[in-house]
């Protein structure tokens, strides 16, 4: 199987802390990685001081953060997929797992990369990371892609225990930031974080992921 | 957004009195909230599109300010707002942003559908 790495999340810099480092390491190895992303994040909640955009503009805002995000870390085939922030989880399930499969259908992947369920806190990532199973619990057992799993709940440990693959990407570091300042609208507070307090610049530099046992 | 001065925005709410008008009405305290601290409930309500129509109404307080509209069976309120922008397409936007710059509340009022 050729290598094409799924990427899904519901909203732009979704990717960017825990993935991105991944990502560019991926595309460095010229492994095509496709995003499919569900929302424009258009409920986001940093509107700076003093206030830069308004409930109304900040989605172009994302769009715009999210398309140089993709270019910081390689991606060249982007999905939105139209959803609005916070009612992914209100949606039919089994359109959207529809719509996924799909794409799962087309590209062939040999990895997704999602949320774990039950394991991401915010309600769209839950409902994300379901529809991606579902989708691939549809699928015969053989040409099912592996599922790698983001998790930061505070039980995380204690439900699946630690991540399966963490993945040093020191190498890419410079990229990945690119990636999170990429969406600063969103990211003002973390690119500070990482860049003041070294306990987080630690963390960043590792991604942690979680292999889905189906 | 301009900080809100009161003899600016009561003359905008004015001019949408007696008319249907769409309603985005909002409040949050972010997704994360207990995720930050386990002891903050997460809040978050929004209507997007809610079709209204008020005749009176008013913006009230020190600042942060206050928005009342009555509508003919109740009323809409809002607390906490402390910026304002009448936008390119004739939408009077109002939000309160917390200390952080982050978005805890807004009204919103346009004659055409937001999107």
């Amino acid at each position: 199987m050729n290598e094409h790495i799924l990427v899904v999340f519901p909203h732009p810099d979704d990717e960017a802390f825990g993935v991105a480092g991944t990502i560019a390491q991926l595309t460095n190895r010229g492994v095509p990685v496709t995003y499919i992303c569900l929302t424009l994040g258009e409920m986001g909640r940093n509107m700076g001081i003093p206030p830069f955009t308004t409930r109304e503009s900040l989605p172009e805002i994302r769009k715009s953060e999210l398309d140089q995000a993709c270019k910081a870390v390689g991606i060249t085939d982007l999905r939105r997929f139209g959803y609005r922030d916070k009612t992914v989880e209100f949606e039919d399930r089994d359109i959207l797992a529809a719509r996924i499969l799909e794409v799962v259908e087309e590209l062939k992947p040999s990895r997704i990369i999602t949320f774990y369920p039950g394991y991401s806190v915010h309600p769209d990532h839950e409902a994300t990371a379901e529809a991606v199973v579902h989708a691939l619990s549809l699928l015969p057992e053989n040409s099912r892609p592996e599922l790698h799993c983001v998790a930061f709940a505070r039980n995380t440990e204690e439900g699946i225990g630690k991540p399966d693959i963490v993945n040093d990407v020191s190498d890419v570091f410079d990229r990945k930031m690119d990636c999170i300042k990429a969406h600063k609208s969103q990211t003002d507070w973390l690119i500070k974080a990482i860049e003041q307090d070294p306990a987080m610049y630690e963390w960043a530099k590792k991604e942690r992921f979680w292999v889905y046992k189906f | 957004m301009q900080p809100i001065l009161i003899e600016h925005v009561q003359p905008v709410i004015e001019q949408f009195f007696g008319e249907d008008v769409y309603l985005h009405l909002e409040t949050t305290n972010g997704a994360y909230a207990n995720h930050n601290n386990e002891k903050v409930l997460t809040v978050n309500a929004y209507i997007r599109n809610g079709k209204v129509n008020f005749d009176s109404g008013k913006i009230t307080g020190p600042g942060p300010y206050r928005v009342g509209l009555k509508i003919e069976l109740g009323w809409i309120y809002a607390e906490g707002l402390t910026h304002w922008e009448l936008d390119s397409s004739g939408r009077l936007l109002l939000a309160g942003h917390d200390a952080e710059g982050k978005l805890a509340v807004a009204l919103q009022i346009s004659r055409n559908p937001f999107e």
